[in-house]
C-alpha cells in the first residue's frame, strides 16, 4: 500500500527512471513526500526509502543535512525572511522581527493557527529586492513592514492560493519527454556518438 | 566612466517580459550557436572555449577549457552544471535560469556535444521554485524542438539533460558535495586528492561541473568566435561578466559589463550602474567577490574589476557580488552575521571548521550585542589562523573544502580594518549603531 497519492507515487517513479540509479533522485522524491504531507512524516520516508533502495534511517539521516526538509508538521506557509548580508543592510532582522509580531509566531515556530512557521533564512539569491521574504519558496518581493502585512491579510484570506502553491517545490514541475524518459538506452547513444565522430574524423581526413 | 558600449553576451534578452519562452529565444538567434557547433567536430568546438579563455564564473575562476582538455584523455561520462547559487549577495545565476533557461539549456548542449556526453544534469537550488520551473519547461521544449534527445536536429549527437533540485546546504556549491548531493547522500565535500571530479566524479566517473554563467557564454562564444571574446575584457579576465550589486547602493541589481575597462567606482557610481550609495552617504567597506573574500576599503574603488587585478590587492572576484557598506552599516554587526552564516552552513566534517565557525560566531555575537571584550580580537585572530594559517590570502587550509579558509575573511577585515570600530562597541558595550 503506498502512502504516496497515486499520482505522486506516478511522479516518484518517473523521477527514478531519469537517473541511472535510484538513490541519486533522494532528493526530489522527498521534496514529493513533502508536498503530500506538508513535512517529512514516518509512512513518507518508509516509502522514499523503498523507492530508493536504502533505509528509513539512511533517509532520515541525509534529509536531517537540508534546510529545506521539515521533519516537524509546519505551518501552511512557510514564511522565510533573509537576514544575510544584503538584508541585514536593507533591515532584514527588524523585517524579521516585524514578521514574528504579524504572524504572531516566534522565529522556527508554527502560529497557534497552524498557518504559518516563521524562519529566518540564509540568502535566497534575490539582493536586489532586499530585504527578501520566501513563502513556500516563492518570492514575494514584499521589503517593506506595509507591503509584509498585506500579503499576510491576503494569504489569511486564502487570496494568493495560485501565485504561492502549498509545499513542494517540485509540484509545478514536470517532465513531458526525453530519453531516459522514454526509456531508451543512452549507452547505445553514446555508441552513435562515437561512431559518428570516427566517420566524420574519416571524412574530413 | 564606465565602458558600456561592450555586446550583451549573457543579458541579450533581458528586455523582453517573456525572455524564458522558446519563441522569445528562436526569434532572438536562439540555438544558433547549436546549430553552428553541430557542423564542427567536438575538438573545434572545445578549441573556440579554449580560444576565449572563458574562466569558470563560479567562484575559483578555473579556465573552462583547460578543465575540459584534463579530461579529453578519457571518455568523459557526465557533465554537471553547478546551480546551486548561494553564496551569499550573489544572484546573477538566480537571473540566469528564470530570464533565459533556454540560453543556459543551449550551453550546456554545447558543452556536452564538445566533450561528447549524453547525459548532463542541471543541479539547482531548491529555492528556486519558479527556476526549476522554468528550466524543466525549457527542456520540455528544446526535447520537442529538436535541440535535445536523439540525434539532436538530424546529428549524430544525444543528449538527455535532467534538472536535479537541491534541497537548501550552501555546501552543495562546492563540486564534491553537489556531486554527493546528485548521489542522493548529505553534501558532504570528498577528500582530495584527487581534486577534480574529473578523475573520480559522479557514480566515481570522470565528469565536469561547470557553473551555469560558464555555460550561458558558450552559445555566444561559439556563434562570434573565441577569438571574439578574447578581444573583450584584457589579461587573463576576458569576456563580459555578470555582477551582482548589493548593500547601501541606489539601484541593486545584476549588471554585464566588460571585464578589466571597468573599476568598482564605476560599478558602484555610474548612473547606468549602481548609481551611488543610498541617501548619498559615504562608502565604508565593499567586499568585492562574495562573503568568502576580504573586504576592500573606499581606497581601493579605483581598483579595474578583473581576476589578477583584485587577487593581487589579495582579494577574489570570486562570485561576482558586490555588497557595499556605508557609513550608517555596523561592520561588526555585519561581519558577525556573515560568521552566523557559515557557522549555520559548515557541513560538520572537518574539526576547525565545525568547531571554529561556532566559536567565531559567539565571540563576534558578544561583541555586538554586549559582553564583548578588546582581548577578544587576539582570541579570534588566534583562533582564525588555526583555520587558516597564517591568514593570508590566497589562504592556507586544515580543512577537506574551501569553505573553513573562507570563514576568517569579513571577521579579519573588519578586525584590521575596522579596530576604533570595535573599541567603540567594547566601551559601549551594545551597537553604536542601535
Amino acid at each position: 500500500m503506498s502512502h504516496l497519492r497515486v499520482e505522486l507515487r506516478q511522479r516518484a517513479e518517473e523521477l527514478i527512471a531519469l537517473y541511472p540509479r535510484p538513490r541519486s533522485a533522494m532528493l526530489p522524491l522527498l521534496h514529493l513526500a513533502q508536498e503530500q504531507d506538508g513535512y517529512l512524516s514516518e509512512a513518507g520516508i518508509e516509502e522514499v526509502a523503498q523507492l530508493t533502495g536504502t533505509t528509513p534511517a539512511d533517509v532520515r539521516g541525509t534529509a536531517a543535512f537540508y534546510d529545506m526538509y521539515h521533519l516537524e508538521p509546519v505551518g501552511k506557509y512557510v514564511v522565510g525572511v533573509c537576514t544575510n548580508i544584503a538584508c541585514l543592510l536593507a533591515g532584514g532582522i527588524e523585517l524579521l522581527e516585524h514578521a514574528s509580531s504579524t504572524l504572531r509566531c516566534a522565529v522556527g515556530e508554527t502560529s497557534d493557527d497552524g498557518l504559518f512557521t516563521l524562519e529566518e533564512t540564509e540568502c535566497l539569491a534575490d539582493c536586489d529586492f532586499a530585504p527578501c521574504v520566501q513563502v513556500n519558496h516563492r518570492f514575494v518581493r514584499t521589503t517593506t513592514a506595509a507591503t509584509f502585512d498585506a500579503l499576510v491579510s491576503d494569504l489569511r484570506e486564502g487570496k494568493r492560493e495560485n501565485e504561492i502553491p502549498s509545499h513542494g517545490t517540485l509540484i509545478r514541475v514536470r517532465r513531458n519527454g526525453g530519453l531516459r524518459a522514454q526509456k531508451n538506452d543512452v549507452n547505445t547513444e553514446r555508441t552513435d556518438a562515437k561512431a559518428a565522430r570516427d566517420q566524420r574524423a574519416e571524412e574530413k581526413a | 566612466m564606465a565602458v558600456l558600449d561592450s555586446p550583451r553576451i549573457v543579458t541579450a534578452r533581458a528586455q523582453y517580459d517573456d525572455s524564458h519562452t522558446l519563441a522569445r529565444y528562436v526569434a532572438t538567434g536562439g540555438y544558433e550557436g547549436l546549430r553552428k557547433a553541430l557542423t564542427l567536430f567536438p575538438e573545434e568546438v572545445a578549441r573556440e572555449v579554449d580560444d576565449a579563455s572563458l574562466l569558470g564564473r563560479g567562484g575559483a575562476g578555473f579556465p573552462a577549457g583547460r578543465k575540459w582538455s584534463m579530461l579529453r584523455k578519457s571518455q568523459i561520462s557526465y557533465l554537471v552544471v553547478n546551480g546551486d547559487e548561494s553564496e551569499p549577495a550573489t544572484f546573477k545565476d538566480h537571473f540566469l535560469v528564470e530570464r533565459d533557461p533556454h540560453q543556459l539549456i543551449e550551453g550546456v548542449i554545447i558543452a556536452a556535444y564538445a566533450l561528447q556526453v549524453n547525459q548532463a544534469f542541471i543541479f539547482l537550488r531548491g529555492e528556486f521554485a519558479l527556476g526549476l520551473e522554468r528550466v524543466q519547461q525549457a527542456l520540455n521544449d528544446a526535447y520537442e524542438h529538436g535541440a535535445l534527445g536523439s540525434k539532436i536536429f538530424d546529428s549524430n549527437f544525444s543528449l538527455d539533460i535532467v534538472v536535479h533540485p537541491g534541497a537548501g546546504a550552501y555546501i552543495c556549491g562546492e563540486e564534491t558535495a553537489l556531486i554527493e548531493a546528485l548521489e542522493g547522500k548529505r553534501g558532504f565535500p570528498r577528500i582530495k586528492p584527487p581534486f577534480f571530479p574529473a578523475v573520480n566524479g559522479l557514480y566515481g566517473e570522470p565528469t565536469v561541473v561547470n557553473n551555469v554563467e560558464t555555460m550561458a557564454n558558450l552559445p555566444w562564444i561559439v556563434l562570434n568566435g573565441g577569438k571574439a571574446f578574447a578581444g573583450l575584457g584584457g589579461g587573463r579576465s576576458t569576456g563580459t561578466r555578470l555582477f551582482a550589486l548589493a548593500g547601501r547602493v541606489k539601484n541593486p541589481g545584476i549588471y554585464e559589463i566588460e571585464m578589466v575597462k571597468n573599476t568598482f567606482r564605476d560599478l558602484i557610481y555610474d548612473p547606468a550602474l549602481g548609481g551611488g550609495i543610498t541617501n548619498d552617504a559615504t562608502i565604508k567597506a565593499f567586499i568585492p567577490g562574495g562573503v568568502s573574500a576580504p573586504w576592500f576599503g573606499p581606497d581601493m574603488l579605483d581598483l579595474p574589476i578583473g581576476q589578477d587585478e583584485v587577487a593581487e590587492k589579495a582579494s577574489m572576484l570570486g562570485s561576482g557580488s558586490v555588497v557595499v557598506l556605508d557609513e550608517t552599516s555596523c561592520v561588526v554587526r555585519a561581519a558577525w552575521r556573515i560568521a552566523k552564516f557559515f557557522s549555520r552552513e559548515s557541513c560538520g566534517q572537518c574539526t576547525p571548521c565545525r568547531e571554529g565557525s561556532g566559536w567565531i560566531e559567539r565571540a563576534m555575537y558578544r561583541l555586538e550585542h554586549g559582553g564583548g571584550r578588546m582581548e577578544d580580537l587576539d582570541m579570534l585572530l588566534d583562533l582564525m589562523d588555526n583555520i587558516a594559517p597564517g591568514l593570508t590570502w590566497p589562504p592556507q587550509q586544515t580543512t577537506i573544502c574551501v569553505l573553513g579558509p573562507s570563514i576568517p575573511s569579513s571577521v579579519h577585515a573588519a578586525i584590521d580594518m575596522f579596530r576604533d570600530e570595535f573599541a567603540e562597541h567594547v566601551k559601549l558595550q551594545g551597537c553604536p549603531f542601535d
